[in-house]
């Protein structure tokens, strides 16, 4: 109990880390999550193709190894290149590239949560009637004037509850960042148990921490659901 | 005003529309009938391409609008469409539902849509509903707004798919009546719709379709009274 409440100071710095990085990249999700999920409903076969990819490929491997290909792999594809150009054509190497660990971070998550989010926008878009799109083309509006002002406005509204959902699973996905070594609230807890060895309350704290998150924003998200709900 | 030539429409192996030539002249209104399935709202909806035609030519007002080079959403400002469903926007209100296609389509000033809204929400008696939420309106009042919503792109062409069978049958009557004084003014109208009463009274004729072509067609009188197909006879039987 003495050991949880002399560390619960540093174990919420690293819950705040937690939240903004989680908060930034479901916001940055949102937005890619919103051009790939219209992207999967467009006419074009290319763009199709392109969000199918993305999808496929974020939602289909782990977090962690796609955390890993980008914070190592990607260097060192960067810095094999700068190699292979320096020999074949006398270009001089630029500094030897590394990863911010908070850009990397926020790249994985935001990349990763696009893609569930691209789902969500597709299943709130096709949950609008067709007879709205009909409706608005009838009238002579466009595609994107009928997507803009009657179809999207109405996906909007349906989608925050599963955007809530996505946003609590992603708070607690950031903690396999901790294996790259970005120190959010896992990351605290481990580097605070190498110190203490007190592995219990160390790890419940931080626990009880992500529990305290998750649920205060499961509980927003009903009462947020709710008051959609009767509107 | 409208005219069809040869007009076919295929889902996929399915022959929905085997090839109509129709003629619909300015200020006339038609109703349509025949049974479920027979092709009605599919060959409206080829009238304003909701549903591209497989092969024939749709004229309306002139232009021909299986021509590739035709601006689709220009055309669709000349024909306005009344569905079965209503198909109001539930997020807008009775007025913003009638004035969002000319602010964004005919970039009206908000005061010019407003005025042209409020008028046409008041020629089909719904003046005071003018802030309600679709929601909140009763199934024959959404349908009169969605009446004024086609109107307010001054169409020349008004389509109506079964406008009031999915209506209480109460509120039949006021639909009916909003539709009767469109055609009171000369409004060229195209109407699928069972309701013998109004074709009778309003129509200046009425087509029989079955399986994908016109089978019959003639005054109401002629069509009701004394049809010379045995489908017509079979099918009025039915519905009478
Ligand atoms: N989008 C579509 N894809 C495939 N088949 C379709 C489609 N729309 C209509 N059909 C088929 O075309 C035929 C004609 O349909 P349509 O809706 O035009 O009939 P209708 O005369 O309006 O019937 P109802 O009185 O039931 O409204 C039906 O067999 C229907 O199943
Ligand atoms: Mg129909």
């Amino acid at each position: 109990m003495d050991i949880a409440i002399q560390i619960l100071p540093t174990l919420l710095l690293g819950a705040e880390v937690t939240l903004r990085l989680t908060v930034i990249s479901v916001s940055i999700g949102c937005v890619i999550g919103l051009f790939m999920g219209l992207a999967r409903l467009s006419k074009s076969r290319i763009l199709r193709a392109v969000g199918t990819a993305y999808v496929d490929f974020f939602r289909g491997t782990p977090l962690l190894v796609q955390a890993l290909v980008i914070y190592f792999g990607i260097p060192q594809l960067i810095n094999d290149f700068q190699t292979w150009l320096a020999v074949t054509y006398d270009i001089p190497r630029f500094q030897t590239f590394r990863f911010d660990i908070w850009a990397a971070a926020i790249l994985v998550c935001s990349l990763n949560s696009g893609a569930y989010i691209a789902e969500i926008f597709r299943a709130g878009v096709q949950s609008i009637e067709r007879g709205q799109m009909e409706a608005a083309r009838s009238l002579g509006m466009t595609h994107v004037q009928a997507m803009r002002y009657v179809i999207l406005p109405q996906a909007f509204k349906r989608v925050i509850p599963p955007l809530g959902n996505e946003f609590i699973l992603m708070l607690k996905d950031t903690s396999i960042l901790s294996a790259i070594g970005f120190v959010e609230l896992t990351r605290r807890a481990q580097l605070i148990n190498a110190d203490l060895v007190a592995p219990f309350p160390i790890y419940i704290t931080a626990a009880l921490i992500y529990l305290a998150m998750t649920l205060t924003f499961s509980r927003l998200v009903d009462w947020l659901e709710r008051r959609l709900k009767t509107e | 005003m409208i005219e069809t030539r040869n007009l076919v429409k295929n889902f996929g192996s399915l022959e929905v529309l085997k090839g109509i030539n129709c003629r619909i002249r300015e200020g006339e209104v038609v109703c349509m009938i025949g049974a479920s399935g027979s092709g009605k709202s599919t060959f409206l909806r080829c009238l304003n391409l909701l549903e591209q035609p497989t092969s024939g030519e749709v004229y309306i007002d002139g232009v021909c609008l299986t021509d590739p080079k035709v601006d689709i959403n220009k055309v669709r400002q000349k024909t306005g469409m009344v569905f079965q469903l209503f198909n109001l926007f539930p997020h807008k209100t009775a007025l913003e539902n009638v004035t969002l296609a000319p602010k964004k389509v005919l970039r009206l000033s908000p005061k010019e849509a407003d005025e042209r809204g409020r008028a046409l929400l008041a020629k089909v008696g719904l003046s005071d509903k003018a802030h309600a939420y679709p929601s909140q309106l009763s199934g024959g009042q959404q349908q009169r707004v969605a009446i004024a919503r086609a109107l307010a792109m001054q169409p020349k062409v008004m389509l109506f798919d079964e406008p009031t069978s999915s209506l209480d049958p109460e509120m039949v009557g006021e639909v009916l009546a909003v539709m009767k004084d469109l055609a009171r003014e000369g409004m060229t109208m195209a109407v699928v719709t069972h309701e013998m009463g109004f074709a009778r009274e309003v129509a200046d004729r009425v087509l029989f379709l079955h399986e994908g072509q016109i089978l019959e067609e003639g005054t109401p009188q002629e069509i009701f009274s004394s049809p010379r197909e045995e489908r017509t006879r079979a099918f009025l039987s039915k519905i009478l």
